[in-house]
Order: structure tokens, then C-alpha cells, then sequence
């Protein structure tokens, strides 16, 4: 089997997995619309009494409400993913078989991520998009292309959010309990990432900060390329430089780790 | 522990030794947890910092503008702290019950059931989390900073309130939690729905009232009535009219409507476990 084909395999079977679990995933489009309807009410207070905060039209900051709400999942950043599992393999040492498959571990789990992902996109972002775009005026584009744009944009945040809970994951080579780690970077990843609140209204030196973590690349950077806010050109330019960046540091710290097992083991 | 047969027992009883067997469970898990003091101290403070988040927002949110809904920041930060600490005891107590899903699917409830110990008692004591407390702490303080910047005009009354409401919408919220656990009988893997009334009740609860559509504030008035958690009762002490024209006794409803919340979502629990069918093998 050709490579390629071994990991859209893999890809596959990550969206299968996630696609078992209906009952779970319709209770999750419920919350992600509860929370939803919660935050757009906040932020038509929020944009009444100060309108193009941010930047955002009212519409606009609906929008960014009900396509965040979509993509919390798809990005995973607050944990969900594959990473409880890889750290499990990790600590019952079970990781030593997977570095003997004929397949390299980050690409493995990448597809096995991109297969999740492209399941939560379509299981649980379109339903809460389309009850936000029945219960309120929000700015969705009209232009085919945007919207591929856009989807560009999400599979590269996507990629970001993967390279972070890979590194996050093989800290458990060294820590064994990789919980604390994960804990933290899902705090880091919800404050961040723009789930909260749109990182354009933080203020000061705190939205420059913010906006320049590798995190605006998970929820902000794909919806303002939908939105028409930003230049996606840009956008890419910068998401495929932290997904480079990070994914060659997992690799890094991959082989590092890597040869700690075989130490380990004798 | 000498338990007697359950069913001989009456209810007095029954809640005496459902109560002792919770106390007993929990005190094994805090003392497991204990073993591991930093890990402890860590998740504590990573439960503390993920729940002081929300009110981050809110300071980001009052940096730009001065009012939100017409309220001011130490009015909101009010709202916010009684419904934190509300929510944080019942999460403290009951905020494993979500796990019931998951011991209906792989069949783990069945040894629950055969112990001469109430269930409930069983499930909610299941893995009891000490590190909730930092949620509890952060409301605390949140709260603390509203009293001292506030300027309410103190009665007897409205100091009496403040006990009350922390302890009526810990009563309310738990009964969520415990009917949340009789749906997750029949839903299984719906642990998230759940979530939505608890976490997002608590949510909801922490923004002024004046913020949300009319529907959604008679839907936790009078349906769900989340209302009484914090809103009903604070706005009385802040000395603001309900956007629901109601009359102002509705702000000491609390204990009554926590009391009849209770008994419902006792009787939800019992209806969930009778219709419980083991998953069988």
C-alpha cells in the first residue's frame, strides 16, 4: 500500500470513529447551540453599546459567534482529541509498538486527526451554524470561494491545533502524567484561540500578544477569512508557518523521546 | 460497614446512610488524592485558573465598554460570584455524576447496584474531586470583590440573602446535576446535554439578566428555574427590578423553589434507576 494511501486509510478510520458516536455528538451539537444562544445575546449587548468593537459589525460578531461555536470541536483545542490516548500508549508502554508499525507516529496520528476533525466539521459545526443563521442576521458570505477559502483556513488551523497536542502528548515520555500539561494548554488554548472572545477586542498589548500565538491560528484566523476581515493569503502564510514550525518541533522532540524508549527498554 | 436491608429502612434512615456512605466514599478519594499533594495542588490551581478565565473575559469585556446590559462591573462581578460559588458547591459534591453515562455503557453500574449502599450516594462520591475547590475559591473571590465595591444600601433582609442564595442555588444546581444523571439512564452517551444546563446555566447566570431575550429569561423563571439561583434574589439586594415584571416576594422564593427542585429530581432519579436495564454482556 502506497503511503498516501496508508494515511488517508488511517484518516478514514479516524472519521469512522468519531461518526460511532451519534447520541454523544447530537447531546454536543445541543451544547455547542445552548452556548451559543448565550454568547450571541452577549454580544448584541456587547456590540449595542459599543458598535465596531473590534473592528466587527454586529452581524459579523454573530457570525464569529455561531462559526466558533462550530469549529470548537474541529480544532479541539480543548483537549478531546487523540492526545488522552497517545498519552495513555505512552505510560503503559504500549508506545513501543506503534514505533515498530511501518508507519511514522506524527503522520499516524495527524490523519487520524484530520479524519476527527473533517467528522466534527460536518457532525457538529453546520447544525449550530444553520440555527444561528435562522435566529439571527449574520454576515455569511454569498461567494462560493470564500467559503473553500475558508475551509483552507480551518484545515490549517486544524494542523496547529494537531502540532500543539502532539508536542503536548509526548511530554509524557519525561512527566509520565501527562494531565497537568494538557490541562494548562487547554486553559492556554481557550483563553487564545479566540473562544471567549474575539481576539481583536482585547485590548493593548495583550490582543498584540495574543494574536500573535500560535492559537489566533485555530478560530480567529479562519473566521476572519470567512468574514472578509483578513487578506487569506496572509492568513495561510502565517497558519503554515506555525504548523511547519511546530510540526518540526514534535518531530524533533519525537526523536528525542523516541530513543528514550529504546533506553528504556534495554 | 453494617448497612441494613435497604428496603426495611425508612426515609430518614435511608438519607442518614445514603449521607454516611457519601462521607465515607469521598473521604477515600480525598485521601487518595492526597497521596499526591503536588499533583493536587496543581489541578486545583489549573481548576481555579480555567474557571477564573470566564471572568478574565468579563474584565476584557468591561475594559472597552462601561456598562454591559446596563450593568456596571461590580454589579456583574456580584451575579458572576453567587452563581460561581453556587455552582462550584454542587460541582464539588455532584459534579461526577456525568460519569453515570459511561458506567451505563460499559456495564461498571452493576456493581453499584448489588452494594447494600444507596446509588446515588455511589455515583456521586464516584472519583470525588477535591480540586474543585479552586472554583469554589475563585467565586469566593470574585464575590469578596464585589461586596467591598458595591454600595448597597444594607438591611437585615438583604444580608440574610446572601447565605440563602449560596446555599438555595447550590440546592438548585445539585438538583440539575442529580436529574441530569436520571436522563443519562435513558441517554447514556448525552453526558453533554447535561453539561448545557450545568455549566451553561451557571454561564448564562453570570451576565445580567437584561442581556437575554424575554423567552429564554421565562424559560429559567418558570421552566428551569435557574433564576432563582442568583438573579431573583441579587437584584433585590442591588435593588433592581426583574426584567420579567414579577412581584418582589419572587426574590425570596429561593429556599422553596431549591426544596421542590430537589424532591423533583429525587423522584426523576428514581424513575432513571428503575428503568435501568443492564447492558448484559
Amino acid at each position: 500500500m502506497g503511503t498516501a494511501r496508508l494515511y488517508a486509510a488511517v484518516a478514514g478510520s479516524g472519521f469512522r470513529r468519531y461518526a460511532t458516536y451519534r447520541i454523544a455528538t447530537a447531546a454536543g451539537v445541543f451544547t455547542n447551540t445552548v452556548f451559543g444562544l448565550i454568547l450571541a445575546y452577549l454580544f448584541i449587548a456587547l456590540w449595542d453599546s459599543k458598535p465596531h468593537l473590534g473592528g466587527y459589525d454586529q452581524a459579523q460578531a454573530l457570525t464569529y459567534v455561531w462559526v466558533s461555536q462550530g469549529l470548537l470541536m474541529v480544532v479541539a483545542m480543548m483537549g478531546g482529541g487523540f492526545e488522552d490516548e497517545l498519552i495513555e500508549r505512552i505510560r503503559t508502554g504500549d508506545i513501543a509498538i506503534d514505533l515498530y508499525r511501518p508507519a511514522d507516529l506524527q503522520m499516524w496520528w495527524l490523519a487520524q486527526d484530520m479524519g476527527r476533525a473533517l467528522f466534527h466539521l460536518l457532525g457538529r459545526g453546520v447544525v449550530p451554524l444553520l440555527f444561528g443563521a435562522l435566529v439571527f442576521d449574520l454576515a455569511l458570505p454569498s461567494d462560493p470561494l470564500t467559503w473553500l477559502a475558508f475551509l483552507v483556513a480551518v484545515a490549517l488551523g486544524v494542523a496547529v491545533g494537531f502540532s500543539i497536542r502532539f508536542l503536548v502528548a509526548l511530554s509524557a515520555f519525561w512527566l509520565l502524567d501527562g494531565a497537568g500539561v494538557a490541562q494548562l494548554t487547554s486553559i492556554a488554548g481557550i483563553f487564545c484561540s479566540g473562544m471567549l472572545l474575539p481576539l481583536n477586542v482585547f485590548p493593548g498589548t495583550l490582543g498584540e500578544v495574543v494574536r500573535a500565538l500560535p492559537w489566533s491560528s485555530l478560530i480567529q484566523a479562519p473566521v476572519d477569512v470567512l468574514l472578509g476581515t483578513a487578506d487569506p493569503l496572509g492568513t495561510y502564510a502565517v497558519q503554515a508557518a506555525w504548523a511547519a514550525g511546530l510540526l518540526a518541533a514534535g518531530r524533533l522532540v519525537q526523536s528525542v523521546a523516541t530513543r528514550r524508549v529504546v533506553v528504556q527498554g534495554g | 460497614m453494617d448497612f441494613e436491608p435497604f428496603e426495611r429502612l425508612g426515609a430518614y434512615e435511608r438519607l442518614r446512610d445514603g449521607l454516611r456512605a457519601y462521607r465515607l466514599i469521598t473521604a477515600m478519594w480525598v485521601r487518595s488524592t492526597m497521596a499526591y499533594r503536588a499533583s493536587f495542588a496543581m489541578t486545583a490551581l489549573g481548576n481555579f485558573a480555567a474557571t477564573a478565565l470566564d471572568f478574565v473575559a468579563i474584565l476584557l469585556m468591561f475594559s472597552r465598554v462601561d456598562r454591559l446590559g446596563g450593568y456596571s462591573l461590580p454589579e456583574v462581578a456580584l451575579l458572576y460570584g453567587v452563581s460561581g460559588v453556587a455552582f462550584g458547591f454542587a460541582d464539588l459534591a455532584l459534579g461526577s455524576m456525568d460519569r453515570l453515562g459511561r458506567r451505563v455503557r460499559d456495564g461498571t453500574l452493576d456493581t453499584l447496584l448489588v452494594r447494600p449502599v444507596p446509588v446515588l450516594a455511589q455515583v456521586a462520591a464516584d472519583r470525588f474531586a477535591l480540586r474543585r475547590l479552586g472554583r469554589i475559591t475563585q467565586g469566593l473571590l470574585v464575590l469578596g470583590y464585589a461586596l467591598a465595591v458595591l454600595d448597597i444600601h444594607w438591611t437585615p433582609l438583604k444580608v440574610l440573602m446572601m447565605p440563602v442564595m449560596l446555599l438555595s442555588g447550590a440546592a438548585i444546581f445539585s438538583a440539575v446535576f442529580v436529574a441530569g444523571g436520571a436522563f443519562q439512564f435513558v441517554a447514556q452517551d448525552a453526558s453533554e446535554v447535561q453539561n448545557s444546563f450545568t455549566y451553561g446555566g451557571n454561564t448564562l447566570l453570570q451576565y445580567p439578566p437584561t442581556v437575554f431575550a424575554k423567552d429564554m429569561l421565562r424559560g429559567v423563571t418558570f421552566v428551569l428555574p435557574l433564576a432563582f439561583v442568583n438573579w431573583l434574589p441579587a437584584l433585590y439586594v442591588l435593588g433592581r427590578p426583574y426584567p420579567l415584571d414579577l412581584p418582589t416576594w419572587v426574590a425570596f422564593a429561593s429556599p422553596v423553589v431549591a426544596a421542590l427542585c430537589c424532591a423533583l429530581a429525587g423522584l426523576a432519579w428514581r424513575a432513571g434507576l428503575r428503568a435501568y436495564r443492564s447492558t448484559g454482556s
